[in-house]
């Protein structure tokens, strides 16, 4: 019977280490996107430094999660950078509102040994290389796009996400827009069917770790995955012709070109836009918060990190890289605050 | 080792002491009823593990039926599922396993049988249980920064050049794939055949190799002639316990397989098993019937894993005749 | 000599070499995994290591005290699930058992010891929180310790079947009934068996992975009371070996170490100490 002697001064050491931590606090659990997990993880820090009874756990188990476990109701909010479809709100039981927060770009990043200049990507090309079609560095598509640039033989190693993922949609959401036989063969999704044979990372932290890993490898990731990691990544034409790199100035003007015209839902495409400078594969990223929670505690919490995370937040945005949101849309989500309950 | 459980069941004695000790049998059969429901809690779990999986694939059984196993696709945008690359998967990387396990654990085991002293065999059998206690998420941490760089810039190379004119052995070496993973997956179940096959060796009567080596066999000739094939059938049942091992392993699998359902010939394609697709895929999955499809392949790997596990019991029953032996876990 | 006995005797040589180069190289494994990971993952082993909580994503340092606590906590109620049901089936199996019963007993636990770890997770996903609505550490807890049953029940049965029959009919002579003889005989006689079988079953589920990720899930801090997510030392591994930062890597390596570390201890320990004089040891 020691066992049980054991086991129950565990049990008192254990809860004695636990519930001490306890009292008073407000714990809230969110989950999904991966792509803005590096500014949400500061933020719930920062937030926490700031309002120390407050935690909200921040799990990055990629868009597809966030949306699903939203939907099981596991999770207080969620977060995405694909927004949910009609057919998804409609399976919730409350209203789910989208709350942009940062804005990013998926840059196409590769490991390609002996090459050390930003490649040129066309849409041709990416959506050759994703179709199956361009399966060689040396291949035309690529490099009459890189005049000077001395590309391998080598075989291109496609790498894209095993999870269901936000970053996913913004690339196929694009590669839909710019191929009409992507639109066709594979489509727009969290998760889709690749008609490319490649290697599968769970997260954009699992994608950039393959593509460090892998010589010869292609593959789609947040802009700070590829800066955090000094992953190289190319230029992609936008639709005006001009090769642009992403970075703030360039995803800010694709944003700024939606603010306009931005819906009440905050559901919005903004790749593949018009400008001259603007990045065509950036995009929104969501917080997908239900419009009535139980625990008005939590509530409280939740509509005072927003109004936090949408105006002093913002200040922290461009040290990872990500553009700040355009002001016509603050001020518009500060007004949608009010509709959560 | 205990050689056989004790002969009497305990109800046999319970009879005569009752007599005389009636008053105390309350107390008897409250303790019996606690520790029936106990054991019945066991059995309560297992039903409504099968009756959950059960359930909540109905909409994926409903839909695709029995084409749900050879059909190709997983499309989750056109809501199209077949389980055909991940059964592949999870078959192709526990073939390897086994091609590579088998024989070092059975070799081993002649060797810890046979000709190690007592003394040695015993403390080796000790480090090889240790070994079986490594949890999976290591093997995977080893695999995904020893093994994975140490495949793709000289293993598969090699063998490209030495055996490339093989089918198995074609395409880019990325380091993933399913001979990477079958590899982990092998040094993960070579205790468990070890153990196995070494007890099942142990029990072949004395006399036997002795009746062997007074006809002037060698030893050699003895133990492979005589005491394995005496074994066969409990080295079998060890197989089938490995088999059923790596077709569930989860973590080192997912971290080293490529995640891609693909079915081809040749094992430097990355793949992917049932266990990592539900690994990646499961707390994600938007949709219901992506979700059924995924709990139908939780399923299928269940079910194979059952089928293996009794034929191994019945297996190495039969050949160490021992009812209540702990077999490794 | 003839040349076909020398070939047989060559044949002999060699192909008993062989299978001692076969337990070499499975031995030396073990002795590989954990030079490899001490090489690699004990210098990261600092004091920050096991008292803080993780740093923000992409910056470096932190430690990982609330998975190190979360792994224990889910220990804790994996032993409390797992144990009393297993040591009190095993006892059901050994000491009051029928004829149809235990064999549907005895073959569930069998059977139940080789479902795949990732199918538990979904049944624990099923069966707790999507009902729950909540990832909690019960729910972890409980999908270990559902894992812990089969082989504690198995192990008190058999170790319980191995008490002499003279010690339990010296008892009944003193006119004990038949649970008294079992709660101050028999069980104490099979103690050291039974905490051994606890023990190495526990340290098996400690290492478990796939089990926890949809239901423990995981928590950058703390995580108070029962039913909050917490982080656990096997799945921070897995999600910082898989991630792309350098830190990370470092973290996952010693906490790697750590990981094993505590499994082989605990597995040396119970094998050589608890198993000495116990029917086990003694057949």
């Amino acid at each position: 019977m020691r066992i049980v002697k054991v086991l129950t001064v565990l049990a008192v050491l254990l809860a004695v280490a636990t519930f001490a931590t306890a009292a008073g606090q407000i714990l809230l659990n969110a989950a999904g996107a991966t792509f803005p997990y590096p500014i949400y993880s500061k933020w719930f820090d920062l937030y926490h430094t700031s309002h120390s009874n407050v935690q909200i756990n921040y799990q990055s188990i990629g868009s597809g999660g966030g949306i699903r476990q939203l939907l099981d109701k596991t999770v207080d909010f969620g977060a995405s950078d694909g927004p949910m479809n009609d057919e998804q709100l409609k399976q919730a039981s409350v209203p789910i509102l989208h709350f942009p927060t940062v804005l990013g770009a998926a840059v196409p990043s590769y490991n390609v040994p002996g090459v050390q200049v930003d490649l040129n990507f066309t849409p041709e090309a990416l959506s050759g290389i994703f179709l199956g079609k361009v399966t060689k560095w040396n291949d035309p598509a690529i490099t009459s796009a890189n005049p000077g640039v001395k590309l391998p033989g080598d075989d291109i190693v496609v790498v894209h996400r095993s999870d269901g993922s936000g970053t996913t949609y913004i690339w196929t959401d694009y590669l839909s827009k710019i191929s009409p036989e992507w639109q066709q063969k594979a489509g727009k999704a969290t998760s889709v069917k690749w008609p490319v044979d490649g290697l599968g990372g769970k997260g954009n932290e699992g994608v950039s770790a393959l593509i460090q890993q892998t010589p010869g490898s292609l593959g789609y990731v947040e802009l700070i995955y590829a800066i955090q990691n000094h992953m190289p990544y190319g230029k992609v034409k936008n639709s005006s012709g001009i090769f642009v790199k992403a970075d703030l100035a360039s995803v800010s003007t694709a944003a700024a070109a939606a603010a306009k015209y931005i819906p009440d839902d905050f559901r919005v495409s903004i790749t593949n836009p018009e400008g001259k400078a603007a990045y065509p594969i950036a995009s929104f990223t969501w917080l997908l918060i239900p419009s009535k929670f139980s625990d008005p505690a939590k509530r409280d919490v939740v509509k005072d990190f927003l109004k936090w995370a949408l105006t002093d937040g913002q200040q922290y945005v461009e040290g990872l890289s990500y553009a700040k949101l355009p002001k016509e849309v603050v001020a518009k989500e500060l007004k949608a605050i009010a509709q959560i309950q | 080792m205990a050689t056989t459980p004790k002969a009497a069941t305990p109800t046999e004695f319970i009879a005569t002491p009752r007599s005389f000790l009636r008053r105390w049998t309350g107390a008897d059969e409250i303790a019996h009823l606690i520790t029936l429901i106990a054991a019945a809690m066991l059995l309560l779990i297992a039903a409504l593990l099968v009756y959950q999986l059960w359930i909540h694939s109905a909409e994926s059984r409903a839909r695709f039926g029995w084409s749900f196993f050879v059909t190709k696709t997983w499309d989750p945008v056109a809501g199209d599922f077949g389980a055909l690359p991940f059964i592949y998967g999870t078959l192709v990387t526990s073939a390897v396993a086994l091609l590579i396990a088998v024989p070092l654990g059975v070799g081993a085991a002649i060797f810890l049988a046979e000709l190690a002293p007592p003394k040695l065999s015993s403390s080796l059998t000790f480090v090889s249980d240790l070994l079986a206690a490594v949890p999976s998420v290591i093997y995977g941490l080893l695999g995904v920064f020893l093994l994975v760089p140490l495949m793709r810039t000289n293993i598969q190379p090699a063998l490209k050049k030495s055996l490339g004119f093989l089918p198995l052995f074609k395409g880019p070496a990325y380091g993933v794939g399913f001979l990477t993973a079958g590899i982990v997956l092998a040094i993960m179940i070579v205790p468990f055949v070890l153990s196995v096959s070494r007890e099942v060796l142990l029990a072949v009567p004395r006399d036997q190799r002795e009746a062997a080596l007074a006809l002037g066999a060698t030893k050699w000739e003895s133990t492979w002639k005589v005491v394995v094939p005496a074994g066969r059938i409990g080295i079998f049942g060890s197989v089938f316990l490995a088999l059923a091992r790596a077709l569930g392993e989860t973590m080192a699998v997912t971290m080293v397989i490529g995640n891609n359902p693909k079915i081809a010939a040749s094992l430097f394609t990355p793949g992917y098993s049932i266990a990592a697709v539900l690994a990646n895929e499961f707390s994600e999955a938007t949709g219901n019937l992506y979700l059924s499809a995924l709990i139908e392949l939780g399923l299928v790997l269940f079910l194979l894993t059952f089928v293996l596990n009794g034929l191994a019991r019945l297996l190495i029953l039969i050949t160490t005749a021992r009812g209540s032996g702990v077999l490794p876990t | 000599m003839s040349v076909r006995l020398a070939w047989r005797k060559s044949l002999n040589v060699f192909m008993l070499s062989l299978t001692g180069l076969c337990a070499l190289l499975t031995v030396s494994a073990l002795f590989f995994i954990l030079g490899y990971l001490i090489w690699n993952g004990g210098k990261d082993l600092s004091w920050s290591f096991f008292t803080r909580l993780p740093a923000p994503v992409g910056e470096v340092g932190g430690g990982m005290a609330n998975a190190i606590l979360g792994s224990l906590k889910l220990l804790l109620l994996a032993a409390l699930f797992g144990v009393p049901i297993g040591l009190l089936g095993g006892v059901y199996l050994a000491e009051f058992g029928g004829r149809t019963v235990p064999f549907l007993v005895r073959y569930t636990a069998d059977l139940m010891n080789g479902v795949p770890s990732i199918v538990m997770g979904i049944f624990a996903y099923a069966l707790l929180v999507m009902p729950m609505h909540h990832f909690s550490t019960l729910a972890g807890g409980i999908a270990l310790g559902i894992m812990v049953i089969p082989t504690v029940l198995r192990n008190t049965e058999s170790f319980l079947r191995d008490v002499p029959r003279a010690r339990r009919e010296g008892s009944f002579a003193l006119g004990a009934n038949k649970w008294r003889m079992v709660a101050t005989v028999v069980l104490p006689a099979a103690s050291r068996g039974i905490l051994t079988g606890v023990l190495l079953a526990l340290a098996r589920v400690a290492g478990e992975t796939a089990p926890l990720l949809f239901t423990a899930f995981g928590n950058r801090y703390w995580s108070p009371g029962w039913m909050q997510p917490t982080s656990s030392l096997p799945v921070i591994i897995y999600t910082y070996a898989t991630g792309p930062y350098e830190d990370w890597h470092r973290q996952a390596w010693a906490a790697g170490l750590v990981l094993l570390g505590l499994v082989l201890i605990t597995n040396i320990l119970v094998r050589a100490f608890l198993t000495r004089g116990t029917a086990y040891e003694r057949s």
